[in-house]
């Protein structure tokens, strides 16, 4: 058996094993649970990497659920049958962000999460939610798209909810579930339409013998608006500050990850399933629009919070604008001539950034999870002084703060760098926006590093457990390493998951054949 | 090295020259005061002896110029996030018929 091949269906298989395994390991004895989701977390970063890399080598991987050759799809009179897995280089770069974040967060829940409060089923949900994105992201199918998101929605709902003796946690919970049924119910329905009219569900298919009737446009308006919204892009972002500000800290780091999955089947609607049928250049400015009032309104609304993860949520929904912008600028030029220059390196820029900011916002919320975690308030106004006692903490926050704010050498400057030249190109005014954003943003997070942790010391409190600082570390080190060596991830990583968005033919051969 | 639209980044030159600046700034600083007491530089407040505690400035005083010059923008904004999940579903529904009318204008108006 080549273990290559069999990797999408194991990335998605193990965890979802592991996770109702955890709760009978969990009454057996405790550590050993722990050593045993972190050790199937190991694996799936160690699989996906492999994986990736595999993708980014030899292209596009096909996985066909129940098939001998999971390789090949069985066609039935044109007609792929069996659920396919398509792993392509956007899928194999989403997969390393959700593995990436989850480990990290696995590990740092250790400490973090008391004994005696359901840890066992909380891994078991953090685990099923690692299966939920990994799904969106592999499926070649829309119905499992759809399937997935639920899944990933009401683990993620429940985790919200997972410190339900707060009534704000509870509320944050209700609020994500009425607003990803929502968005669920319209994927659904758009599904509904489009099987309808083509009898078909696989996302190949449907885009190879696709005509852009009133029937589609319905179906595209339904999907973009559901998944825009479920990745809290303005002014539909409402749920994202309630909900990332109440769930745990290592749950709001995934959750970041998890709306980026929501961003990723945006993407995935518009260049795989539409791609140049669709009249891009309005969709390129819609997408554009989302971004630039996600920047705006995100990083304003950020700067009088007083609560640290409010604050950060803000700043989450206007980090996801420079990626709506990046992309959207791509959308735009979409089969032009100037597509192959700025719109290649603008979709860059915003793709690197969805990668950076799971990294950065992920290490941010994480760094607020061990300031409550010692003085069990939220509120700044609490707060000063950390930096004597709490030093490495400190350090995790200034190195994630500087990379949200675009300050170099970090991972997210050389993002911002790439999304300020490229929309240059098409409008000045879109990259004059983004870096008053940025400025903004530096502005926001000195508040905070002024308020938590500068000043005299005012509490005795010290530094955070190991656990959270190695899942703190991990992230830290990506950040980085990413800064450092940006121009190796954009041509090794980035530019692949860019070519595979932008070649729809490819994406569609890779099941169809051709 | 990270090829851009107008250029190239290169992190590895740019940590040199920062290292090479701060090695020049300390260099600087070197030449300084050296009788600078650190007692010198704590917050004065006409005499009055302070409490360590109430020197340290609170998230709420920080950029209440900026937010309170732009007060109109955010009472708005306040407007708007007012936390009530229907007035959520109600942006969802505008937006949705908003993406409508951009993908069904160009057939009604040719």
């Amino acid at each position: 058996m080549n273990l290559i091949q069999q990797m999408p269906a194991i990335l998605i298989g193990m965890p979802l094993i592991a996770a109702f395994l955890t709760p009978i390991i969990d009454r057996v004895n405790k550590k050993i649970r722990n050593g045993f989701v972190i050790v199937v977390l190991i694996l799936e970063e160690i699989f996906m990497i492999t994986l990736a890399w595999h993708v980014f080598t030899n292209g596009i991987a096909i996985y066909t659920m129940g098939a001998s050759n999971p390789s090949i799809v069985p066609l039935q009179a044109a007609v792929p049958i069996r659920i396919v897995l398509e792993i392509d280089g956007m899928s194999a770069f989403m997969g390393l962000i959700s593995a990436t974040v989850c480990l990290a967060a696995g590990i740092y829940s250790i400490s973090f999460i008391k004994e005696g409060n359901g840890k066992g089923k909380y891994y078991t949900l953090l685990l099923i939610m690692l299966v939920g994105m990994l799904g969106m992201e592999f499926t070649g199918d829309l119905f499992n798209l759809f399937v997935f998101l639920e899944i990933l929605s009401i683990t993620s709902c429940a985790l919200i909810a997972y410190r339900n003796w707060y009534g704000d946690a509870v509320e944050g919970a209700f609020k994500y579930m009425v607003v990803s049924n929502i968005a669920a119910l319209f994927v659904l329905f758009a599904i509904g339409l489009l099987y309808s009219r083509y009898d078909l569900l696989n996302i190949a298919a449907i885009s190879k013998i696709m005509e852009y009737g009133s029937l589609e446009k319905i179906a595209l308006v339904l999907l973009v608006s559901a998944f825009a919204m479920k990745c809290g892009a303005v002014p539909m972002h409402f749920w994202a500050p309630d909900s990332y500000t109440v769930a745990p800290a290592p749950i709001t780091a995934i959750l970041v990850s998890a709306s980026q999955a929501s961003l990723y089947a945006l993407f995935r609607t518009c260049f795989s399933l539409y791609g140049n049928l669709m009249d891009y250049h309005s969709i390129g400015i819609v997408l554009i629009l989302f971004g630039l009032l996600s920047m705006f309104i995100g990083v304003t609304m950020a700067l009088p919070q007083k609560d640290i993860k409010r604050l950060m949520a803000y700043h989450a929904v206007s980090q996801t604008g420079y990626m709506l912008l990046g992309v959207g600028v791509g959308l735009y030029l979409l089969g032009s001539s100037n597509f192959n220059t700025y719109g290649v390196k603008a979709m860059e820029g915003g793709i690197f950034h969805i990668i950076n900011h799971a990294m950065y916002k992920g290490l941010l919320f994480l760094t607020a999870g061990a300031i409550f975690y010692r003085l069990k308030t939220r509120n700044l106004n609490e707060m000063g002084g950390l930096a004597h006692t709490m030093k490495f903490t400190s350090i995790f926050f200034i190195i994630g703060a500087l990379a949200i704010a675009g300050i170099p050498p970090f991972n997210g400057f050389a993002s911002k760098l790439l999304i300020y030249e490229a929309c240059y190109k098409v409008n000045p005014i879109l990259s004059i926006i983004a870096m008053l954003v940025s400025i903004l943003t530096l502005a926001s997070f000195v508040k905070v590093f002024h308020s938590a942790f500068m000043g005299p010391k005012l509490h005795d409190v010290e530094e955070a457990p190991k656990s959270l600082l190695i899942g703190m570390g991990i992230l830290t080190f990506v950040i980085i390493l990413f800064g450092l060596f940006p121009g190796w991830v954009v041509n090794n990583i980035v530019h692949p998951a860019v070519t595979a968005l932008a070649n729809r033919i490819d994406y569609i051969n890779a099941v169809m054949g051709g | 090295m990270l090829h851009t639209t107008g250029g190239y980044w290169d992190a590895v030159a740019w940590i040199v020259a920062f290292i090479v600046i701060a090695v020049v700034v300390y260099i600087i600083r070197g030449l300084g005061r050296r009788d600078f007491r650190k007692d010198s530089a704590e917050p004065f407040f006409s005499g009055v002896e302070l409490p360590t505690e109430k020197t340290h400035v609170k998230a709420s005083n920080i950029y209440w110029g900026f937010t309170d010059s732009l007060k109109g923008y955010y009472s708005i904004m306040k407007k708007m996030h007012d936390g009530i999940i229907n007035n959520y579903i109600a942006w969802f529904i505008a937006i949705s018929v908003l993406l409508f009318f951009v993908v069904f204008l160009p057939e009604v108006i040719p």
